[in-house]
């Protein structure tokens, strides 16, 4: 019994850190929404933004703290997020177009 | 008291035997004080009838730059729609363009639509911003190539054969999931200047985004519309022209009327249209795309005045 929690938890945290590997944190944009609309990242982790759509978007911070260049399909922008909190962020092109970085520990 | 009136098809048809228009544009005739819009060879004789007409072309969304399979020849279809222009019988004094000149606000794009437009054999051709001509710089590489009234701001007016035309930028001003608007600025512009122009002045307001609602979901309107209206309720003719849309649809309030124009770039949907969640470049088989980006509609509003307003498809007869 025991050893067996003992493999699941190894098995979870070898999971996990494949996971964190394998998947750095992207938000897609498609058809005028990003996918996940939400993303939580630990500090210091970068999230890299693609551009799905034939339609170019732009997206800046609603506190201003970033913003990228125009993207053009399949373009991509990447953001370093090094303090904790949460931020929201618009397509300037598009601004019902609205999605949240949740930055914790 | 208002209606919204989507462009009917069958009435297009009804409508196609009036014209041998040539031309993916709209053209309009002010005859005293009452905006009009006629067919190619109509306006030539409209113009020779009349004296004190103004004739003039709005054109919209030329998205130069934009190379993707929905329209790989942009500056191809412009050129057609110049041509046409340069042809009608009576010269326009003026040619309009409702924004999203460029699709992506290079300097190289802003830079070679400027001298396309310098191709159209008109006095003047005046713009206004779309949201594709606001990225990455803001408005800064728009007006190197469009700053009309030499003072580095989008919005601007004019007087020309007795007409005040305004031209608006709804672009860059918004609150996070809204739409666009005006912003506090330029409605405090507007009426200051409004003071200046007379009720029984024929306005023209130029604007990219519809100066109405049309779609709230898809970003189709402009948030402080209703300030700009208020201050133009009162003036005896007021026709708004807007892009952005890429198909034509029309709202009559009152002494404004509302039009929004075709695209000369690809078509967008239907504003929720079945099937279709997102407002991006509509994909047609080929040879389809010249009759898509221009449907034509004529209205004429009785009452104080009328309203009649003719859109060309770029493949016509």
């Amino acid at each position: 019994m025991k050893l067996s929690i003992l493999s699941l938890a190894l098995a979870l945290v070898a999971a996990a850190h494949a996971g964190l590997a394998a998947d750095a944190p992207t938000v897609e944009i498609r058809k005028f929404a990003f996918t996940p609309q939400e993303i939580t990242v630990a500090p210091g982790a970068k999230v890299t933004w693609i551009n799905r759509d034939e339609t170019p978007h732009q997206i800046k911070a609603g506190d201003g703290s970033f913003v990228s260049k125009a993207m053009d399909t399949d373009d991509r922008y990447e953001q370093v997020f090094a303090k904790e909190g949460d931020f929201r962020y618009v397509c300037t092109l598009h601004p019902f177009m609205t999605g949240i970085v949740h930055v914790h520990k | 008291m208002s209606k919204d009136r989507e462009f009917d098809p069958q009435r297009r048809q009804a409508l196609s035997c009036l014209s041998a228009w040539s031309g993916a544009a709209v053209v309009w005739s002010l005859v005293g004080g009452v905006p009009r819009a006629f067919a190619a060879d109509a306006v030539g004789r409209a113009a020779a009838k009349s004296t004190g007409t103004l004739t003039f072309v709005q054109i919209s969304d030329t998205h130069i730059g934009f190379n993707k399979p929905a329209n790989p020849d942009i500056v191809g279809g412009v050129r057609r729609a110049i041509a046409d222009i340069n042809a009608l019988p009576h010269a326009p004094a003026l040619v309009v363009h409702t924004g999203d000149v460029s699709h992506l606000s290079k300097p190289e794009e802003f830079g070679q639509a400027r001298e396309l437009l310098a191709e159209i054999r008109v006095d003047r051709v005046h713009t206004v911003p779309g949201e594709h001509d606001a990225l990455d710089d803001g408005l800064a590489g728009y007006l190197k190539q469009f700053d009309h009234d030499g003072k580095n701001r989008a919005w601007y007016s004019f007087d020309q054969g007795g007409v005040h035309f305004i031209g608006l930028s709804n672009v860059l001003d918004f609150k996070m999931g809204s739409l666009t608007s005006l912003g506090d600025e330029q409605l405090a512009w507007l009426k200051q200047d409004l003071r200046h122009v007379s009720h029984s002045t024929p306005i023209v307001v130029l604007a990219h985004i519809p100066m109405w609602t049309v779609y709230a979901q898809w970003g189709w309107g402009t948030a402080d519309a209703d300030q700009a209206l208020a201050l133009l309720k009162r003036y005896g003719s007021v026709t708004i022209l807007n892009g952005h849309i890429h198909q034509v649809l029309q709202k009559v309030e009152g002494n404004v009327a509302l039009h929004t124009a075709m695209s000369l770039a690809y078509p967008l949907p239907k504003p929720g249209q079945p099937g279709v969640g997102e407002p991006g470049p509509v994909k047609v088989p080929a040879g389809e795309l010249g009759k898509l980006i221009g449907t034509r509609e004529l209205t004429v509003v009785r009452g104080k005045h009328e309203l009649a307003m003719v859109d060309m498809p770029l493949d016509h007869a």
